[in-house]
């Protein structure tokens, strides 16, 4: 069975400084069943965005993805479980909150 | 103990308040799920960084690094910067705040009424610009002192030494730790404090997801970690938006009666995620999280009218 006939339609939401890899859009989508394939898809239909959020096959230090807001790095990062509906969202490590 | 010798000795030992009405109710025969709120916005200058203002200020004077008179600089969205107005001003400190441009107008009048001076940093960036034209202003001024609370581990052990040992003396079961992350302080040091004490408990981290212009970066060399983050202390970390946020902080004013400001909103958003799961797979919990500051610094956003809408915080740093 091929990856893409088992695999689930994913929703990434792609900042600004990332949207030159994806012709400008804010959401695009691939299909995958955890984080790692998902990079692979996205890497395929906008070529260059997977180096941008990997550095030796890990998430890069200024790179934070959530899969539902949760941060996927506790979640297993790349090994990450997709599953219908989910939604993935990529932001750069930014500092913030309760100063 | 209810009689202080003055406004900085009246520091820390605020309430751990229960939340009757917003915990979930438990299944039938299950333990309960219970939500506690340490109410953060009863220190001196009414928000959590009273603590880590005194523990960096107290620190530099111990260590030498300041001396009367002396200047201090710092990045902050504001309520670092007013906590250190007030010590600076009872103290005898000047204070100079880099802070971004986008922060509520109350901030502003609140820094200038204890004298400090602000040198506001472009919006695009948010708090990492403001860490970086700190850094600048800094390294061009060697005589003025760089408490710097993203790196300063008296941020940390403040929070070590008090948040966590309180939290503990008022809710031994305590099975949840749920704080904001933004300097990573309290969840550093009162998560490794509570983690000692029970070796199972939770700590979670809520981050802020703001409106765009805050993640502008000009390249992502530019982002910012914290050099007092240390990602083994945390369990799961949640990021929450505006939307999410601003429905629980009128949520808690409207079932519970407290008014708090928007960053607790996104700490009870992970807070009562968390209580949902426990409930949803039968297990009793005791879930304490951290009410930042209160309200009054938010009023001019609009944000706790009923009509009021959660984009108003697009372009604003809110926590």
């Amino acid at each position: 069975m091929s990856i893409a006939a088992s695999s689930t339609t994913i929703d990434v939401r792609i900042p600004t400084i990332l949207r030159p890899y994806t012709n400008g859009e804010k959401v695009v989508t691939a299909e995958a069943n955890n984080l790692g394939e998902l990079i692979t898809a996205l890497n395929a239909k906008y070529v260059g965005l997977g180096e941008r959020l990997l550095e030796n096959n890990e998430l890069r230090r200024f790179i934070n993805i959530y899969i539902n807001d949760e941060d996927v790095r506790f979640m297993g990062s790349l090994a990450a479980t997709l599953k219908a509906g989910d939604s993935v969202t990529i932001l750069p490590a930014v500092a913030g909150g309760c100063k | 103990m209810t009689r202080y010798e003055s406004l900085e000795a009246s520091l820390g030992h605020t309430p751990l308040i229960g939340l009757p009405k917003l915990s979930p109710k438990s299944q039938p025969g299950k333990p309960a799920v219970r939500l506690w709120a340490k109410m953060e916005d009863r220190n001196p200058t009414g928000s959590i960084k009273d603590r880590t203002a005194m523990a960096m200020i107290d620190d530099a004077e111990k260590t030498g690094k300041l001396k009367p008179g002396a200047t201090i600089l710092e990045p902050t969205s504001g309520n670092t910067g007013i906590s250190l107005a007030m010590v600076a001003k009872v103290r005898g400190y000047k204070l100079i705040c880099v802070m971004p441009e986008n922060t509520s107008i109350e901030r502003t009048q609140i820094l200038e009424m204890w004298g400090a001076k602000i040198i506001y940093s472009p919006a695009a960036g948010g708090s990492n610009e403001a860490v970086r034209v700190a850094k600048e202003i800094a390294d061009q001024n060697p005589d003025w002192v760089f408490l710097y609370q993203y790196g300063n581990p008296a941020n940390t052990l403040a929070h070590y030494q008090t948040t966590g040992p309180e939290v503990f003396e008022d809710l031994p079961t305590v099975t949840h730790f749920v704080a904001g992350l933004g300097t990573t302080g309290t969840l550093m040091g009162a998560g490794k404090f509570l983690r000692e004490k029970n070796p199972n408990i939770a700590i979670i981290a809520a981050e802020p997801r703001y409106g765009e212009v805050v993640y502008g970066l000009r390249n992502l060399d530019a982002g910012f970690v914290p050099e007092l983050y240390d990602a083994s202390v945390i369990t799961r970390r949640f990021s929450v938006g505006a939307e999410d946020s601003v429905r629980r902080v009128r949520e808690l004013l409207e079932v519970e009666g407290i008014f708090a400001g928007i960053s607790t909103g996104a700490i009870l958003h992970a807070a009562l995620g968390l209580a949902k799961e426990c409930v949803d797979s039968g297990v009793g919990a005791d879930i304490a999280f951290i009410v930042c500051d209160a309200g009054w610094k938010y009023l001019s956003t609009g944000i706790y009218g009923k009509e009021s809408d959660p984009e108003v915080l697009d372009g604003q740093l809110w926590a």
